[in-house]
C-alpha cells in the first residue's frame, strides 16, 4: 500500500503531459483521460484513507532513500481525508467544466489549455497534502499556484488579467515568505523533514521558534485568506470562470488551512500565538460576513462568506484541544464541499439568468426550480441550519469553545453565532431577490429604472463584461453534465449528515493523531529522530 | 556552523529593495521586485547552509570512521536551484501578463479594484454633492448680501431724492441760491458770458 502514496501526484502529472502532447486534437479522448484519471485518484485516495485509518500513517520513500535524506510522502489520516474530499471535488468540477465547455464552445475556456492545467492543479494539491517535508510542501504549493495563475487568467480578458495580476503578486509574495521560513528553520535545525523538525524545534530557543512560526503562519495565512491578509480574495476570485472559482474557493484556501493545522500541531505545539490567532479568527468572521451582507453580485458575496468562514477553522486550530481539532477537520471537509457547490450553482444561475448580479435576476424559482433547490440546500447548510453538516461542524466548534472557557474563546463563540446568523441573512437576501422576486417587477426596474438603479447597473457592467458575452452566446438549456455534477456535490454534502456518526468518529481519531504526533514521527523515521 | 554576515545582510537588503518595488503600480517594476526579492531569499537559504570553503562531497574515509573534514551541505543548494526554476517560471508568466495587459490597455499599470473604484466614486459623488451645496449656499448668501446692499443703496437714494425734493419744495431751506442761479444766468449777465456765446 505504501507504493500507492505517490500515485495521486503522479497520475495527474502524467495525464497532463499526455494532454499537452495531444494538443487540441482528439477533444473526446482528452475528456475521457481527465475524468478517468481524476476518478482513479479518488479511488486511490479512498483506499489510502481506509489503510491509514486502520494501520497508521503510510510512508513512501522516493528513490528508496530513508527519511532524513530522501523525500518522503506521508499519508496519515488528515492527509488522506483531505485528499479524498479534494479529489471528489476536483472530479465533480471537471465534469461540470466539461459540460460547460461542450455547451459554450467559446474561446474563453480553451480545452487544450484548461485540461492539462487543471490536472496540474490537482497534482499540486495532492502533493501539498502528502508532502512529508517542508520544502516538498513548498514545491506542491508552487505547482498548484502556477496552475492557478493560468486558470485565473484563462482567456486573457481585461478583467481577468487585472484580477489575476493581484492574485499572482500576492501569491508570489507569500511564497517568498514561506521560503524565508524554510531558510530560518533549516539554519536553526539542519533539516526540512516535518517529522525531524517536530523533534528538533522543541529544543530551539523560544525567540527563533516564534520567528519561524510567525513567518510560516503568515505565509499560510495569505493562502488561507485569514482576515488582515484576505483582501486579495474577494477581488480576484469572482472574475474567473465558474468551475475555476469553485475549485479555487473549495481547495486553495483549505490548503492554507491544512498548512496552519500541520504547523500548529506537528511543528509548533503549544500556545505561543494562541491569542493572535483567536483575534485573527474573530476579525475574519466579522469583517468577512459584514462584507458579504452588502454585496449584490452572487460570486462576490460568496467570496466574502468564504473569508468569514475561514475564521471558524482558525478558531478551532487556535483552541488546540482534541475536540476543537476534530471539529475543525470536520468543518474543513464540510466547507470545501459547500463552498464549491455554491460557486457551481452560481455558475448555473449565471447561465440560466444571464447575470450573477442579484439586481438583475428574479423569479428563478418559477422558471428554474431545480436551480432553486440546488442553491437552497447548500445555502442553508452554510448558514448552519440544524440537520445539515454546517450545523454539526459549528456545534462541534462552539462546544469546544465553551469547554475551553477562556474569555476570548467565549467572545469567539458569541461571534461565531452572530456570523452564522448574518451569513444566513446574506444568503436569504440573495435567495429572495434571485428566486422569489417577481420577474415582472424586475423588467420594469430595468427598463424605466430610477437614477440609483441605473448607477448600480453601470457599476456592474465594468465588472463582468465577459459574463455578459457568455450569457448572450449561451443557450438557456442547461447541460446535463453541469447539473449532474452540482447534484452530486449537493448529495455529497448531505452525505456528511447521513454518515455523520462514523465521520465524526473518523475526524475524532484524526484529531487524536494530530494531538499526539509520535505515530507520525515514528512512521517516517522508524529508528527515532536522530 | 558559521554563516557569513555579509551574505545575510545582502539578502536582507535585496529583500527590502524587492518589497519596495512591489509597492509600485506598473507590472514591469513589480516583476523586477519579485526577481530581486527571490534572489534575496536565495541568498538567505545559502547562508543557512553554513560557511564556504568546504569540500563539495565526502572525502574517502574507511567505513565506520567519521570523515575528518566536514563537507559542504548540498541541500540548500538543491533548494536554491528549485527556487530559481520556480521564480523563472513565475517571471515568465508575469511578463506574459504584462504583455497582455499592455496590448489591452496600452500600459502595464495595475488597475484599481472594482469595489475600491465604486467606493471612491461614491465618496467623490458625496464630495461633489457637498461642494454643490456649499456653492448654492454661497450663491444664496452673496445674493442676499447683494440684495441688502441694493436695498441700502435704494434707501440712500430715496433719502437723497427726498432731500432734493424737499429742497425743491422749500426754497427757504437753502436760500434762493439754486433757483435764482438757474434762472438768473440769462438775466444777470451784462457782458461777459453773453459775449462769449
Amino acid at each position: 500500500m505504501n507504493q500507492a502514496v505517490p500515485l495521486p501526484v503522479l497520475l495527474p502529472l502524467l495525464a497532463a503531459g499526455i494532454k499537452i502532447m495531444l494538443g487540441p486534437r482528439h477533444p473526446g479522448l482528452q475528456r475521457v483521460i481527465s475524468v478517468t484519471v481524476l476518478a482513479a485518484v479518488l479511488g486511490i485516495a479512498i483506499a489510502l484513507l481506509v489503510e491509514a485509518d486502520r494501520s497508521g500513517p503510510l510512508v513512501a520513500r522516493l528513490g528508496g532513500w530513508a527519511a532524513p535524506v530522501g523525500i518522503t510522502l506521508v499519508a496519515d489520516r488528515l492527509s488522506a481525508l483531505m485528499l479524498v474530499v479534494s479529489s471528489a471535488v476536483t472530479l465533480c468540477v471537471m465534469v461540470y467544466a466539461i459540460g460547460q465547455d461542450m455547451a459554450e464552445r467559446g474561446p474563453l475556456t480553451p480545452l487544450s489549455v484548461f485540461h492539462p492545467t487543471y490536472l496540474l492543479l490537482a497534482a499540486g494539491v495532492a502533493d501539498s497534502f502528502l508532502a512529508g517535508d517542508l520544502f516538498n510542501l513548498f514545491v506542491g504549493f508552487e505547482i498548484m499556484l502556477m496552475a492557478s495563475y493560468v486558470l485565473i487568467t484563462l482567456g486573457g480578458t481585461a478583467g481577468r488579467i487585472r484580477a489575476g495580476t493581484i492574485y499572482i503578486i500576492v501569491a508570489l509574495l507569500s511564497s517568498m515568505m514561506f521560503l524565508v521560513a524554510i531558510a530560518v528553520l533549516y539554519a536553526a535545525t539542519g533539516t526540512v523533514n516535518l517529522a525531524q523538525l517536530s523533534g528538533r524545534i522543541a529544543a530551539l530557543p523560544p525567540g527563533i521558534t516564534l520567528a519561524a512560526q510567525v513567518l510560516l503562519l503568515t505565509a499560510f495565512g495569505v493562502k488561507a485568506a485569514v482576515f488582515p491578509l484576505s483582501m486579495w480574495l474577494p477581488d480576484s476570485y469572482p472574475t474567473a470562470p465558474a468551475p475555476v472559482t469553485a475549485v479555487f474557493a473549495g481547495l486553495l484556501t483549505k490548503i492554507g488551512i491544512y498548512g496552519v493545522i500541520r504547523a500548529q500541531t506537528l511543528l509548533f505545539p503549544g500556545d505561543a500565538l494562541r491569542t493572535t490567532l483567536l483575534v485573527a479568527a474573530l476579525l475574519s468572521m466579522l469583517v468577512g460576513v459584514l462584507g458579504a451582507m452588502v454585496q449584490v453580485d452572487i460570486k462576490r458575496l460568496l467570496s466574502f462568506t468564504l473569508v468569514s468562514h475561514i475564521g471558524y477553522m482558525i478558531f478551532g486550530v487556535a483552541l488546540g484541544s482534541v475536540a476543537a481539532l476534530a471539529a475543525t477537520v470536520f468543518y474543513v471537509l464540510h466547507h470545501i464541499t459547500i463552498q464549491t457547490t455554491l460557486f457551481l450553482v452560481s455558475g448555473l444561475i449565471e447561465r440560466r439568468g444571464g447575470s450573477a448580479s442579484a439586481l438583475r435576476l428574479g423569479g428563478l424559482a418559477r422558471t428554474a426550480p431545480l436551480i432553486g433547490v440546488l442553491f437552497f440546500v447548500p445555502a442553508m447548510n452554510l448558514g448552519g441550519i440544524p440537520p445539515m453538516s454546517g450545523f454539526l461542524g459549528k456545534l462541534g466548534l462552539l462546544y469546544a469553545g465553551v469547554r475551553d472557557g477562556g474569555p476570548l474563546a467565549l467572545v469567539l463563540v458569541a461571534a461565531a453565532v452572530v456570523t452564522s446568523l448574518l451569513t444566513l441573512y446574506a444568503l436569504v437576501k440573495v435567495w429572495n431577490q434571485v428566486f422569489w422576486r417577481a420577474p415582472a417587477g424586475l423588467e420594469r426596474k430595468e427598463n424605466g429604472g430610477d437614477g440609483g438603479g441605473d448607477a448600480e447597473d453601470g457599476d456592474e457592467e465594468d465588472g463582468d463584461e465577459e459574463d455578459e458575452e457568455d450569457a448572450q452566446s449561451a443557450s438557456v438549456r442547461l447541460p446535463a453534465a453541469m447539473v449532474g455534477a452540482t447534484v452530486a456535490m449537493v448529495a455529497l454534502s448531505l452525505a456528511y449528515t447521513a454518515g455523520g456518526g462514523p465521520l465524526v468518529d473518523l475526524t475524532g481519531r484524526t484529531a487524536g493523531e494530530l494531538d499526539r504526533p509520535h505515530a507520525y514521527v515514528r512512521a517516517v523515521a522508524p529508528e527515532g529522530p536522530p | 556552523m558559521s554563516a557569513s554576515v555579509t551574505l545575510a545582510a545582502a539578502g536582507g537588503v535585496l529583500i527590502a529593495a524587492g518589497v519596495t518595488l512591489l509597492l509600485e503600480r506598473t507590472l514591469s517594476r513589480l516583476l523586477v521586485g519579485v526577481l530581486v526579492l527571490s534572489n534575496g531569499v536565495n541568498l538567505l537559504i545559502l547562508t543557512a547552509g553554513g560557511g564556504a570553503g568546504r569540500a563539495p562531497i565526502l572525502e574517502k574515509a574507511p567505513p565506520g570512521v567519521h570523515p575528518a573534514r566536514p563537507m559542504s551541505d548540498p541541500l540548500p543548494q538543491a533548494m536554491i536551484l528549485t527556487a530559481i526554476v520556480i521564480s523563472l517560471a513565475s517571471a515568465a508568466f508575469v511578463l506574459s501578463i504584462a504583455y497582455r495587459s499592455g496590448r489591452q490597455g496600452g500600459d502595464d499599470d495595475v488597475r484599481d479594484d472594482v469595489e475600491d473604484r465604486r467606493v471612491a466614486r461614491g465618496r467623490s459623488e458625496l464630495r461633489a454633492q457637498i461642494r454643490a451645496r456649499r456653492r448654492e449656499y454661497r450663491r444664496l448668501r452673496r445674493e442676499r448680501r447683494r440684495e441688502a446692499r441694493r436695498a441700502r443703496a435704494e434707501l440712500r437714494e430715496r433719502i437723497r431724492a427726498e432731500r432734493e425734493r424737499r429742497a425743491v419744495d422749500d426754497p427757504t431751506l437753502y436760500g434762493d441760491d439754486a433757483d435764482g442761479g438757474a434762472q438768473g444766468t440769462g438775466g444777470h449777465d451784462p457782458d461777459g458770458t453773453g459775449g462769449a456765446r
